[in-house]
Parts: structure tokens; sequence; C-alpha cells
């Protein structure tokens, strides 16, 4: 049996700068000498192009036997492995292995190497030019957001851990692999570096829309990253294999919602950005103008407060009726101090802020600062009822459609 | 003792370079062969308990006997004090090599592996230059230890400043024999520190700053 995803809702629209291929598994089966149980027994499944794959589940369970056999550092005992259509097992290890990249735990750099002959590791091995390389080298230190003059000559003892997992990530882009696989890459860093990190990685995957593997035994990372998630069981069983929402909303079996664990509904939160929601409408007002012209508006419209924008649209400050009416022109707030939601921050960000606010509501921003209009807590709790009533309804129909093949079959 | 360095010291300084000559071939062959047989060992590890056995029973033959052992099949000259010194070199190099080689983090060859690196890749661009400065301990020790063997090795004729050490000892007594004695010792004891120190700078040079100590 494949299991053969449905398209996500965001897939990327535009196929064109997919660079990844499909990797495709199709009853692959590790067996260990001496060992009764196989290690990842007949596992099918297909991970699409240019998505990023998450594997987890608890250890012993196949997640990383099952990525490894996909770069054949381990042979599967049978079955079938194909990239882009192409069965592997005709190709060369080592061929292979230059076409997908890899990234380890801690970046796994060699000591004795600077940044710059680590990252050009693959791309040496592919017989570039040395200029070519040189290129290349600067350009991907940029992209993991490491300045190439600083850093290419280090040595990775030189480096931070969150430095050497960036230059881990170069390395493995560095030939502009399809596919690239990551066995638990931010396993080895402090939380906040990791959450910068995987909000790099996501950021890098927006850009290059590779065909990413990645093993991680963190739930919430997961499900922040993946474009789907495979939770396996032991011996490599697929317990679920879908987008996160839908784990979330609609866990397969008992050992799905074990694994998620409690909060589901909090973790749903930081699926959805604010800019899936709808904006609300408020009265605002510019620095400078008439208080009471604006304290009119806001009466006439039924709101109890004002939002200020400077004269570039910024918001500065949110202020109530009262106050507005302490002065005849509306004056200037110190931007720095107010706090806004970018149109991209996660509903959890979001609710956090509302929680801060004495309006219980919060400013939402474009990327250039300009206000967009306000959120509030109903808009975050409606939007979470809709979610979960789309995939209910959802996973109702697969399973009508699924008993109606039993009927006819 | 003055004098008796002034009238020889062409003498002593020939047989001093001779010595040094002697040692320092008999090294670097004794390197090129335990890395080779270190390698294999790395690719084979059933082999490494045979080898450590070997290296650890090699070290306990007497030198003079294995000069008088060797001395029937290569006779008297520079080819026996040559074999004699390379076989001792090479047992502290073999198990410094061996260590070395297998001491790299698995993590890092999986790595290696995992980017398309075949074994002779992975042997000459990983494993190698990480077990360097552990190789070249095993070095240190053999050229130390390889100074002496040499004054030994003097006894069937080879070159060097052993054959100091022996007139010293035949004439016991004599008029020079102390004079004898402490030249050919303290020449091999000063240039074994020479050497060392030039080892010390070869490691400088060759060790990459990102795993020097």
């Amino acid at each position: 049996m494949t299991t053969t995803p449905a398209p996500t809702p965001n897939e990327v629209s535009d196929l064109s700068d997919v660079s990844g291929i499909e990797i495709e598994l199709d009853g692959v089966t590790k067996r260990y000498p001496g060992q009764k149980a196989a290690a990842v027994d007949s596992l099918s499944l297909t991970v699409p192009a240019g998505e990023m794959v998450m594997f987890v589940g608890p250890s012993g369970c196949g997640k990383t036997t099952s990525l490894k056999m996909i770069n054949r550092l381990i042979k599967p005992t049978s079955g079938t492995i194909r990239l882009g259509g192409e069965d592997i097992s005709g190709r060369s290890s080592d061929e292979l292995r230059r076409h997908i990249g890899y990234v380890i735990q801690g970046g796994s750099l060699f000591p004795h190497m600077t940044v710059a002959t680590n990252i050009a590791i693959v791309p040496r091995l592919l017989g570039w030019s040395k200029s070519r390389i040189a290129e290349r080298v600067d350009e991907l230190l940029d992209l993991v957001g490491l300045e190439p003059g600083r850093y290419r000559d280090r040595y990775p003892r030189e480096l931070s851990g969150g430095q050497q997992q960036r230059v881990g990530v170069a390395r493995g882009l560095a030939a502009d692999p399809p596919v690239i696989l990551m066995d638990e890459p931010f396993g080895a860093v402090d939380p906040i570096t990791r959450q910068r990190l995987q909000d790099e990685l996501l950021g890098i995957q927006r850009e290059l829309h590779k065909t990413i593997v990645m093993v991680t035994h963190d739930i919430d990372e997961a499900i922040k990253l993946g474009d789907r998630v495979l939770i396996l069981q032991e011996g490599g069983h697929i317990a679920q294999y879908d987008t996160p929402e839908r784990i979330l909303a609609a866990p397969a079996n008992d050992f799905v919602d074990d694994f998620v664990g409690s909060g589901a509904a909090l973790k749903q939160l930081t699926l959805s950005r604010v800019s899936d929601i709808d904006l609300q409408e408020t009265t605002t007002a510019t620095v400078g103008g008439s208080g009471a012209e604006a304290i009119a508006r806001a009466k006439a419209a039924g709101d109890g407060s004002v939002v200020i924008l400077d004269s570039r649209r910024r918001p500065v400050a949110w202020r109530f009726l009262r106050e507005l009416a302490r002065h005849e022109t509306i004056q200037d707030g110190d931007r720095e101090k107010l706090v806004t939601l970018d149109e991209r921050s996660t509903l959890n960000d979001a609710l956090d802020v509302m929680l801060a606010s004495s309006f219980g509501g919060g400013i939402v921003c474009d990327a250039r600062d300009q206000y967009l209009g306000v959120v509030f807590f109903d808009s975050v709790t409606d939007h979470m009822r809709t979610v979960e009533r789309t995939v209910a309804r959802e996973v109702a129909a697969e399973e009508a459609a699924a008993d109606r093949g039993q009927v006819e079959a | 003792m003055w004098d008796f360095i002034e009238e020889r010291h062409r003498q002593i300084l020939y047989d001093g370079f001779q010595h040094v000559y002697l040692v320092v071939l008999a090294v670097v062959a004794a390197t090129f062969i335990a890395v080779l047989i270190a390698m294999l060992v790395t690719k084979i590890p059933r082999l490494s308990g045979v080898t450590n056995m070997l290296s650890a029973i090699g070290l306990t033959i007497p030198g003079f006997a294995l000069v008088g052992l060797l001395m029937p099949a290569t006779g008297i000259g520079n080819t026996t004090a040559f074999i004699c010194v390379c076989f001792y070199a090479v047992l502290p190099i073999l198990r410094n090599a061996v260590v070395g080689l297998q001491g790299v983090e698995p993590v890092l060859l999986e790595s290696a592996r995992g980017m398309g690196m075949g074994e002779a890749a992975v042997m000459a661009r990983v494993r190698l230059p990480l077990a360097w400065p552990v190789i070249l301990a095993g070095i240190r020790v053999s050229l130390q230890m390889s100074m002496g063997v040499a004054a030994i090795a003097a006894y069937v004729l080879g070159p060097g400043l052993g054959s100091y050490i022996f007139s010293g000892l035949a004439q016991i007594g004599g008029k020079n024999a102390l004079n004898y004695a402490l030249v050919g010792t303290l020449g091999v004891v000063v240039l074994a520190l020479i050497l060392d120190l030039l080892l010390v700078l070869v490691g400088r040079v060759t060790i990459p700053k990102g795993i020097r100590v």
C-alpha cells in the first residue's frame, strides 16, 4: 500500500521554482541479521517534490534507518527507493550521495578543515573549478547568515554551536542537490538558537523548494517545519502521514494522539498565521490631526479607541478616546514602545500580544511596518473552530469514500 | 676532553651526521611501513589484536639479540644497521597510527561517506589528517628510541656515533676510554634533542590549525 498524500493547501503555486524531486519508498524493509523483528518493515510512502517532510517517532521506531536508506548509508534488505522516478539501486553509492545533501547533528564539520573547505567538499568531489567553488561558498555563507569575509577561513572550533550548524546546512546545500536529508540537525543547540535556525531553514526552503526529509524526535519541531509529518511506530510502521494541521486536529489513532501529547489546540496556533484570519477595521488617525474629529469618527463607528499612525502610515500608539480628549491635536507616540504584529506572525505570537494588551487585541502591520488592521480574540477562536470543522469534514468525507470503495470492491 | 674533540672534530661531525642520516632514513621508512599497516588494520579490524601483540613482543626483543639474528642473513654493515633501526622504529609509530586512525569519531566518518567520499578519500582527507597529531607523537618517540638503537647497531660496523661508545668500552682503563664513551653518548643525546625540536617544528607546519592543541 502506498500512501499518496493529498495536496497541501499551502503548496507552492509556481511549480517551476521547485528544485526538488520526488522521493518514493516502495515496500522498503530493513532487517538486521540476528534480529527477529525488522527495523523497518515494508515502508511505503511518497515525499512530493519540493516539500519538507518530517520523520518523527519514539526512539527505535526506524526513522533514522529509513532516512539513511535513502542515501544508502544503510542498504535496504528489500524494497525499492526511487528519486525522481529513478531506482537508486542502479547507481553507485558515492555518486548517488554526491547528489543528496546530508546534514547531521551539530553539523559534524571536519575540525581540521576551514569553513570554506568544509562547504567545498562535495563540489570538489564533483570536480568543480576553483573559482566556481569559491563563489559558491560565499553565496552559501550569505544564505545561512554568516558574513563570508569573517567566517570563510575560520575553523569549526572557532564557531559557536549555532554557527557550526549553519555551516552544516550550507555544506548540505553546497552542490545544489535536489534532495536533502537531515538527521536531527538542530538537536545539539540551545532552544533559542534552535528556534532561530528553524526559522532560517524555513526561509531558505521558501526560496529554494528542495525536497527535504528531516528526522527529529521533537513533535513541535515536526509540526513547525513540516509540510507533512510522518509519525512512525516501532518497526517503521506508519502511524500517520499527513499535514501538521490534520495530525493535530484529527489524529489517526491513540498512538498519534499520545505522541502529539496534550495541547494539540495550542500547537495548532503555531501553524496559522495572522494573515490567515480576517483583520478588523478600527478608527485610525494621523499624528497632528484634530483630536475632536477623530473622537467623533470613533464614536460614529462604535470604537472605544483609536490607532494613531504617523505620516508613513506606521502605527505609533493605540489610545482610548478619553486619552485623546486631553489634547487638541493628536500627539506623537513612541513607535519603539508599541508592540505590533507582523502579518506573518503565528497566532501563538498574536495571542501573546493580545493577552498583554489593554485593548485585548493586536495591531497588525505588513513587512514595511505599515498599518493593516487589528485582530481580537474572537477572530482567533473563530479561525480555530473553522480549521477544526474543515479537517473533520475532510476526514469524514475520506472515510466515507474509503467505505464506498470497500463496498464496491 | 676538549683536546680529544678538537683533534677529531671532523671525524666526530662526520659520524654524527652518519648517525642522524641512518636514523632519519630508518624512521621515514618506518613511518611509511607503520602507517600502511595501520591503514590495513583499520580496514580489517580483526588484525588489530595481532598487530598490538606483535608490536608488544617486538619491543621486548633486545637490540643485540636482533643484531645477532640479522647478521647471518644480511652480513656486517649498513644494511643490517638500517633494518635493525627500522624494525624498532616501526613499533611505536604503528601503535599510535592504529589508535589515531581508529579513534576518528564515527559520526565524522559517516558524514564523509554520506557526502559521497569513497574509501580512499575518507582515508586521505579525513582519517589521516585527523590521526596525524597522534602519529606524529609516535614518530617523536620512535626517533628518540632509534637514536639509541642506532648506537647499538654500530656493533655490526654500521655508521654513526655508536662506534665511539664501543671503542670506549673496548679500551676500558686506556687513556681515551672515557673520552670515547662520553663523546659517543653525549653526541647521541644532543643530536636526539635537536631532531626532536625539528619534529616539533614539523608538527607546527603540518598539523592544521583547527586541531592543534
